[in-house]
């Protein structure tokens, strides 16, 4: 089984997993970090979206084989102790949200987009979402709690 | 879903990559992961070990080499739209920008998804349009593969037993020429229904060279040479561009019908995609 030494949101943890264990299933089961969501078995929903090396990759998509030497944040690594990300307060001030399920997926895409595009316009930010689906809001206040992250201009990269 | 049980090995060079193929039959490369790893999920294939290449280093890099830019094959499809050498070669970019999703583009690599071969995937029909060549090695060492010699049909191509892609060669832009990528795509998946990458080459006001090639429409993607013959000495106008259009996907081709799309409609779809892709290319769209 192959040994794998992956950095989650600051720790390092090293774990023998199966070759085939994907690695949402390695951070929901074996890290306990459930923020990360399956919301499909065809890579199109994208809430199970991660950062790998600092870009967002769908994490139902890959193994954790593939991640091994890497630096992985996931929504629970977003926030400074109880300080929100500017992106999560967005998604709280503008109602981003409504079951709440695609949103992990929602912020973490986000963050790539506002980490190389700090000032996206409208047609941007739906651009950048397209690998994101959300079956309650109708993304109007997804859209607009993106825009307050950026607004607030706080986004650090991380 | 979960895929079968597989071994999983991280080969450090393009030779290490070559000896475990040709040692293990039962194989498969691993790059992205972003058709081979779905595909597994489904049980649709069951590879007894995955080398994964994604992670050698003379196989990801982009470069500049004068009359040609060359890319590794396990470049991501984000590395190539955010590099400043590809810039200038518009059906590349625009190409490259609609793959997938920001996440996919993170991941997908440009050799996996020449070597997968999906007859909608949308870097093949630009290789074709730009005059590409694929570089790949194997037990008995290295070759170079014109682009159309390299699509041969339905998830098959050019590559033996044993090889793998190693980079991607394009010729720079000629004076003159520009080039184009437009695509109807599959509202869900994003794959194109229709793509259409284009090459035209312009001289005192007249097209001397074009390519226009298609995926989607057929079980490889191709050159259409029918409209590039039409549009041969003619002057740069919406007309020669709409007349030459009409020619696509006529004769002895094999047109794709599935429940997005029938012969009819794709057929149809082409002429529109190659007036649309000719029209950018000549900035008259
Ligand atoms: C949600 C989603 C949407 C997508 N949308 C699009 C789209 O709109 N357009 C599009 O074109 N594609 C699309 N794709 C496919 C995507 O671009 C894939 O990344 C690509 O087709 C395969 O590249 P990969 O690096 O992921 O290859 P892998 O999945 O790792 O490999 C694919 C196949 O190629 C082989 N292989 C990989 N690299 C090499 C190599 N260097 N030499 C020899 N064989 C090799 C593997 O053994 C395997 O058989 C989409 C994928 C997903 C998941
Ligand atoms: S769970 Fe990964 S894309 Fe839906
Ligand atoms: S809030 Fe329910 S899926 Fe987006």
């Amino acid at each position: 089984m192959p040994k794998i030494t992956v950095t989650v949101n600051g720790t390092s943890h090293t774990s023998e997993v199966e070759g085939r264990l994907l690695l949402v299933h390695y951070l929901r089961d074996t890290l306990h970090l459930t923020g990360t969501h399956v919301g499909c078995d065809t890579s199109s929903c994208g809430a199970c979206t991660i950062h790998l090396d600092g870009k967002a990759v769908k994490s139902c998509s890959m193994l954790a084989a593939q991640a091994d030497g890497s630096t992985i944040t996931t929504i629970e690594g977003l926030a400074t102790g109880n300080e929100l990300h500017p992106l999560q307060e967005g998604f709280k001030e503008e109602h981003g949200l409504q079951c709440g399920f695609c949103t992990p997926g929602m912020i973490m895409c986000a963050a790539d987009l506002l980490s190389h595009n700090p000032n996206p316009s409208e047609q941007e930010i739906r651009e950048g979402l397209e690998g994101n689906i959300c079956r309650c809001t109708g993304y109007h206040n997804i859209v607009r709690a993106i825009q307050y992250a950026a607004n607030k201009s706080l986004v650090v990269s991380e | 879903m979960i895929p079968s049980s597989v071994d999983y090995t991280r080969a450090s060079s393009v030779t290490e990559a070559i000896r475990l193929l040709t040692d293990n039959p039962d194989a498969k490369i691993l790059a992205g992961g972003h058709s081979l790893i779905p595909a597994m999920k489904l049980r649709l294939n069951a590879p007894s070990l995955l080398i994964d290449i994604a992670r050698i280093p003379e196989l990801r890099f982009i470069s500049d080499e004068g009359d040609k830019v060359v890319i590794g094959a396990a470049s991501t499809h984000h590395d190539i739209i955010s590099n400043e050498a590809v810039q200038d070669m518009k059906a590349m970019i625009e190409a490259g920008e609609l793959i997938g999703d920001t996440q996919v583009r993170n991941m997908g690599t440009l050799g996996g998804s020449i070597a997968h071969a999906d007859p909608s995937a949308d870097w093949p029909a630009v290789l074709l349009a730009l005059g590409a060549s694929i570089q790949v090695q194997g037990p008995n060492g290295e070759r170079s593969i014109a682009a159309n010699e390299f699509f041969l049909g339905f998830f098959m191509t050019a590559l033996d037993e044993g090889e793998i892609v190693t980079a991607i060669h394009i010729p720079k832009l000629a004076e003159g020429q520009q080039t184009a990528y437009r695509k109807f795509m599959q509202p869900a998946s994003r794959f194109a229904i229709v793509g259409c990458g284009v090459s035209v080459t312009v001289e005192g006001g007249l097209i001397k060279d074009a390519k226009v090639a298609f995926t989607g429409v057929s079980d490889a993607a191709f050159l259409d040479e029918g409209v590039a013959a039409a549009l041969i000495e003619q002057p740069v106008t919406l007309e020669t561009i709409e007349a030459a259009a009409n020619a696509a996907a006529e004769g002895d081709i094999h047109i794709n019908e599935d429940h997005f799309s029938s012969q009819a409609y794709r057929k149809h779809l082409a002429k529109v995609y190659a007036k649309r892709a000719l029209a950018g290319a000549c900035g008259l769209d």
